[in-house]
């Protein structure tokens, strides 16, 4: 069972930073009064906007025809790429970025993926909606298209991408691996694959949208206010100033909704092409084409170290698709770069570029999958060496950044295992036995890192004549209590009550920040609001205005220093001596990530990690069927999320301390945090309950029982 | 023929709505769209999430694959009646022991599954009280308020931001008070 | 979802007759039918609602089995202390599938007659024999994990889903059909599921009409009763593979086993090659594992599937020691002490 939160009421109803504060937007959540985006009533109501997906890959659409569909009674339209509302060509302007881009669709007579919309029905009600869609007759003519990507592509298919998400080149060394390598006394050359991934967030992506023939009012479930006004400004042609984006509220994102989707922009043509109002609420099933994924990857690790436990070489490199046409590579081997001391590192990351599904940025990118093989090759050396698994890392954590060489801002791997080691009990691990029943009994450890980032931020506060305050700016909460944090931030430093703030967010009318994503959230909008508020109380002191503005951005610190992250996991599973099922049965997670605004939420975030975490590692992965690129355990019942059920008693410890070097704050990220290493802690656990050592991602049972001796 | 739009009368929150629909709409899809309850989510519309549970009778179902001419004359309640007094907005000191378990213990985080989790939960103090079992109930079949059994009764409401271990924490704080209350 | 009639039976005969006259379709729970319907893969063009017939009483039989209205929920069915105690696969087997939400809504004659989650069924526009004839089986040479590996063809290699089905047909359950005209006949369930040759789409041999109406569990056979379900996460999934198995042993020696399995077979596979090959055998963990081999003697991979056959062949022997009170003797593999 977990801690019970610890909540500090102080005099007055104050909070300050720091505080276990309940959620302040918790009462409405429980009610069901928290409006997301597909609950928002308008007076009039709106169409209803129901995609017909593609049932082809790569294709050449033929014809469309709409006779049928039109003829359902409440059918208003059916917008195909010849009635459609013109659309700046998709992926410009090409200097923008990948969410600021336009995101055409119904624009031409072509199909880039499985799913892809070729039509919208816009109908009075759902019913007529969703029967019209389906007479709607699509003509394809299928092209040639690449679908599966293994790992085993030709050089020739390989490209080196720009860069890897986070902006770091895809190629880092340092030192000279191959002479490491020579040296190394103990090795290990292992290649790892994970499946694609999907980051289904329970709110399925959902647009409403109004056009008064001037300005376009998107209400999105998004995690970016700003770069999605200018997304749909790029796309429909209009002035960034007569696009409206509003996110109140938000059922999750993961990296889904960094971007603009399929239903943003069809809601957008249906209300320009209808003068009404359009809500587009994608299925579950299209989502598995149209919400981004995280793609599937093969991975290599080389790991060298002397006979008495020194890493001497590091060597991480990927294959992962791309998606053709959207730039975004996943930074596997950022784990490698961060962790542990050693004379020679190599990493590389290669793209396939492949006719798939948009690949985007999912939580964790690149640790989520990268230290599922890292870490598991750096148990499988610790194993070759005979050495403890704690004590190796320990032997060997970095006390500079590996390949920089710059020192870090702080960085508390260390301490993480050291704590998390002796809240877990390893050293006394085996009095709990190595079997209960059929379950078969292991532990597992590994470490997590995670860079820390900094964005520009600017918010707005000010002091109403009643005494309240007000800050407003276009930070998104997902569910990581931004509206509690910056609540917190206001409270405390205007020395008000919390019920005398109020932080609005999620309009892009407010000032503009860097929204949810990558971690950032947190520092960067909470850095603005907070220099807004110091602000404010400076004017109120010195009699001045009654509104302030704040602004952040990240200092020569980022420059000076490497900013990560750290964390540390203990592990405890069941292998099913006999279905080679795999239960967690207990994880306790050591975390740093400077100081913590409020420990409740924060322990969330964590928890929600390492849940995330559980599922990457035993239960997620697409299925592709590489003929027409096409997933097909495209729903929940498939594709499996993590239930209740597959979730124990997790234990987090929160070290870390405030770290001024950090931002304004002196807060670092936690929202991918529990995640980064959780699986390979997991895969090491199987390893010491059963001997199998699993390299195929998710850990099902099939996959464990291959990897376990036949009998 | 039958009738194009059938008369359908649910009883909502205590009150009796009647209304004339598409045979086709889904009980979630009337409560949403028909009777401006928009607090029953949708997250998968194919009955493999459990966002959208609601009671029936009291006892918890899912919305989204229940046909509302199906529930002619019914009593459904939904997340908008389960505070202790209903009406009386969200001030704290008007949420029911649940809502306020979950808000305590952040059994939440983007809260969009919470109405079918807080549903769902409720019908389950109700069958945990009555001894139903569950897969996991030991082989005496008495059922006990413990972690497993409210981690396999809740597994039918996928959270994906992960905040399973404050729901077991909040529903088990209130499954306890129920037990200490009835002896 | 294409448009439907909408009607509420009165009586058992009454639907019948009325869904013989019409072509309709029964609803009863919808979980499985209203899915299908919303996606396109059914499309009936009415519906009589069977959900409020009165056949949902469980009854003991005069000879000493169970009486099952076959509109009892599954919730209702599982939690019955005859069924408990008498026939506790079938709880078991109940309560491992779905959630309670879908247990309290579905029927014991909707779970029956519940259809595959094949892949491709689902994909309205990637071929399937089973929705659409003739289209070919897409899951063949494409994505077929979910897939059978015992009684498949050609043109199909769908697995059926149930649980409960699995436990019916290792208790010998029978079946009460209502037809059109008004007549009950009976019927095995372990009859009831066709294979699918060249015809998925027709997956029994129910008429238009024909309504299971009540289920008959024949006196439970004696022994020791276990549902070993084997699925990707610990809850709300469907199986890779599940067993039930009721087994007696005495002496050392099985006296009666009961054995069926899911997740394998375009039906719930009875298991009659592991009851023979174990009727008169000591009830050794060789045994039982000699016993799983003849039972997937015939089975037939797909690629993805392949796995499937040595993790039934583990999962029927493991049953059964589990139902023997015997220890797997499985090797370990490579696992080490703690260093």
């Amino acid at each position: 069972m977990s801690d019970t939160p610890q909540t500090t009421p102080r005099e007055g109803g104050r909070a300050a930073i720091g505080d276990a504060v309940p959620r302040v937007d918790g009462p409405k959540k429980v009610t069901g009064r928290a409006p997301y985006t597909a609950d928002h009533r308008l007076d009039e109501a709106p169409l209803i906007g129901w995609i017909v997906p593609s049932r082809a890959g790569r294709a050449r659409v033929d014809a469309v025809d709409t006779a049928r569909a039109l003829d359902v009674p409440g059918v208003v339209a059916v917008l195909t790429h010849r009635n459609a509302p013109k659309q700046a060509p998709r992926g410009t302007p090409s200097d923008a970025g990948r969410f600021s881009q336009s995101h055409a669709l119904l624009a031409a007579p072509e199909v880039a993926c499985y799913g892809e919309p070729v039509a919208l029905v816009l109908a009075e009600t759902l019913e007529a909606a969703r029967e019209a869609a389906g007479l709607v007759e699509v003509a394809l003519t299928p092209l040639p298209g690449r679908y599966a990507v293994t790992g085993d592509e030709p050089d020739e298919a390989l490209e080196v991408p720009d860069d890897v998400d986070g902006g770091m080149p895809a190629d880092m060394s340092h030192g000279d691996f191959d002479l490491a390598w020579e040296k190394a006394e103990v090795r290990v050359d292992a290649t790892y694959e994970t499946l694609a991934e999907h980051a289904s967030a329970m709110e399925p992506h959902a647009t409403l949208a109004t056009w008064d023939g001037e300005e376009l009012v998107v209400r999105v479930a998004i995690q970016i206010v700003g770069s999605a006004v200018e997304a749909l400004a790029n796309t429909l042609r209009l002035d960034k100033e007569k696009v409206r984006v509003i996110s109140p509220f938000i059922g999750g994102g993961f990296g889904s909704k960094l971007g603009i989707h399929d239903d943003a922009v069809l809601a957008s043509l249906g209300a320009i092409a209808t003068d009404r109002p359009v809500r587009v609420v994608q299925t579950r099933r299209d989502l598995f084409s149209s919400a981004p994924h995280r793609g599937c990857s093969t991975q290599r690790v080389r790991l060298g170290a002397s006979r008495d436990g020194r890493l001497l070489a590091v060597a991480h490199e990927s294959v992962m698709p791309m998606a053709r046409g959207y730039e975004f590579a996943e930074p596997c081997a950022a784990s490698a770069r961060a962790s542990y001391a050693c004379d020679g590192i190599l990493t590389r990351h290669r793209v396939v570029r492949a006719d798939l599904p948009r690949i985007d940025s999912m939580r964790g990118p690149g640790e989520a999958v990268g230290s599922l093989a890292f870490e598991s090759a750096v148990d499988e050396l610790a194993r070759a060496l005979e050495r403890d698994p704690v004590a190796f890392r320990l032997a060997n954590v970095a006390e500079t950044e590996p390949i920089s060489g710059k020192p870090f801002a702080s960085f508390d791997l260390r301490r993480c295992l050291e704590v998390g080691a002796e809240r877990y009990g390893w050293s006394r691990r085996a009095e709990r036995g190595r079997r209960d029943g059929r379950w078969l009994l292991g532990h597992g450890v590994a470490s997590a890192t995670r860079p820390n980032f900094l964005m520009e931020a600017k918010a707005r506060v000010r002091l109403e004549d009643d005494g309240r305050a007000v800050a407003e700016l276009d930070m998104t909460d997902i569910g990581t209590g931004s509206y509690t944090i910056l609540s917190q931030i206001v409270a405390d430093t205007l020395e008000l009550p919390l019920d005398r703030v109020e932080v609005r967010l999620g309009d892009s009318r407010y000032p503009q920040t860097a929204g949810s994503g990558g971690s950032f959230g947190a520092a960067s909008a909470g850095g603005a609001l907070l220099s807004a508020c110091r602000r404010l109380r400076g004017q109120l002191r010195a009699g001045g205005g009654r509104e302030a503005e704040g602004h952040i951005e990240p200092g020569e610190d980022f420059e000076k220093y490497a900013q990560y992250m750290t964390g540390a996991h203990f592990v405890e599973v069941g292998v099913d001596e006999v279905t080679s099922e795999v239960r967690v049965r207990r994880a306790v997670g050591a975390f740093s990530f400077g100081r913590v605004l409020n420990p409740t939420t924060a322990r969330s975030q964590l928890y929600g990690g390492m849940v995330f975490g559980i599922g990457g590692a035993l239960t997620e992965g697409l299925h592709l069927d590489e003929r027409v690129g096409a997933y097909m355990n495209r729903d929940l019942a498939g594709y499996h999320l993590p239930t209740e059920r597959d979730v124990p008693a997790l234990e987090v410890v929160m070290i870390g301390e405030r770290d001024d070097r950090c931002g304004l704050l002196g807060s670092k990220g936690v929202g991918e945090l529990g995640l980064c290493g959780l699986g390979a802690a997991i895969a090491n656990a199987v390893y010491d309950a059963c001997g199998a050592r699993v390299r195929r991602f998710p850990l099902t049972p099939d996959a464990v029982m291959a990897a376990r001796a036949a009998w | 023929m039958s009738d194009r739009a059938p008369k359908t009368t649910l009883v909502v929150n205590g009150r009796a709505r009647e209304l004339s629909l598409d045979p086709r709409t889904t009980l979630l899809d009337a409560l949403r769209d028909h009777l401006d309850l928009p607090g029953t989510h949708k997250g998968c519309d194919h009955g493999q999430c459990g966002a959208c549970t609601v009671l029936i009778g009291g006892e918890r179902v899912l919305s989204c694959l229940a046909l509302a001419v199906m529930h002619d004359g019914d009593e459904i309640t939904t997340v908008e009646g389960l505070a202790a007094r209903a009406g009386a907005g969200d001030a704290p000191e008007a949420l029911g022991a649940l809502q306020a378990a979950f808000v305590a213990h952040d059994a939440f985080q983007c809260g969009f599954c919470t109405s079918g989790q807080l549903c769902s939960a409720t019908a389950l103090l109700a069958e945990l009280a009555r001894g139903d079992l569950s897969v996991v109930t030991p082989d005496d079949d008495t059922v006990r308020v413990t972690g497993d059994e409210i981690r396999e009764r809740m597994a039918g409401n996928l959270c994906r931001c992960g905040a399973y271990p404050n729901l077991v924490a909040a529903i088990a704080e209130v499954a306890g008070q129920g037990e200490e209350g009835a002896s | 979802m294409r448009p439907f009639g909408y009607e509420r039976a009165e009586s058992a005969v009454a639907a019948a007759r009325r869904a013989a006259d019409t072509g309709a379709t029964f609803i009863g729970g919808g979980t499985n039918l209203v899915d299908l319907m919303k996606l396109g893969v059914m499309t009936p063009e009415r519906l009589v609602d069977v959900s409020r017939l009165p056949n949902r009483d469980i009854a003991d039989a005069d000879d000493g089995g169970l009486a099952i209205g076959a509109a009892a929920t599954n919730t209702a069915l599982a939690n019955d202390p005859r069924v408990r105690e008498r026939f506790r696969v079938l709880s078991l087997a109940l309560l491992s599938g779905a959630t309670p939400q879908i247990r309290n809504k579905a029927t014991v004659g909707g779970n029956l007659l519940q259809r595959t989650r094949c892949p491709y069924f689902y994909e309205v526009g990637l071929p399937c024999n089973k929705r659409a004839p003739g289209s070919g089986c897409g899951a063949r040479f494409g994505r077929s994990r979910d897939a059978a590996v015992l009684g498949t063809s050609e043109h199909c290699i769908a697995a059926h889903p149930s649980d409960m089905a699995v436990a019916m047909v290792a208790l010998d359950a029978r079946l009460g059909v209502r037809g059109g005209d008004g007549d009950l006949r009976w019927l095995d369930v372990d009859a009831l599921h066709r294979l699918p040759g060249d015809r998925p789409d027709r997956e029994h041999d129910l008429a238009p009409g024909d309504l299971i109406e009540t289920v008959r569990l024949p006196p439970p056979p004696p022994g020791r009763h276990v549902y070993t379900k084997v699925r990707d996460r610990a809850s709300y999934a469907f199986a890779l593979v599940s067993v039930a198995v009721v087994l007696a042993v005495e002496d050392g020696v099985v006296t009666s086993a009961r054995v069926a399995l899911g997740g394998v077979a375009p039906k719930p596979w009875r298991a009659r090659a592991v009851e023979a090959a174990l009727t008169g055998a000591r009830a050794t963990w060789r045994a039982f594992c000699a016993a799983a081999e003849a039972e997937l003697a015939p089975a037939r991979g797909h690629g993805d599937n392949d796995f499937k056959i040595p993790l039934a062949r583990r999962a029927i022997a493991g049953t059964l020691a589990e139902a023997a009170g015997i220890a797997p003797e499985v090797p370990t593999g490579g696992r080490r002490a703690t260093p």
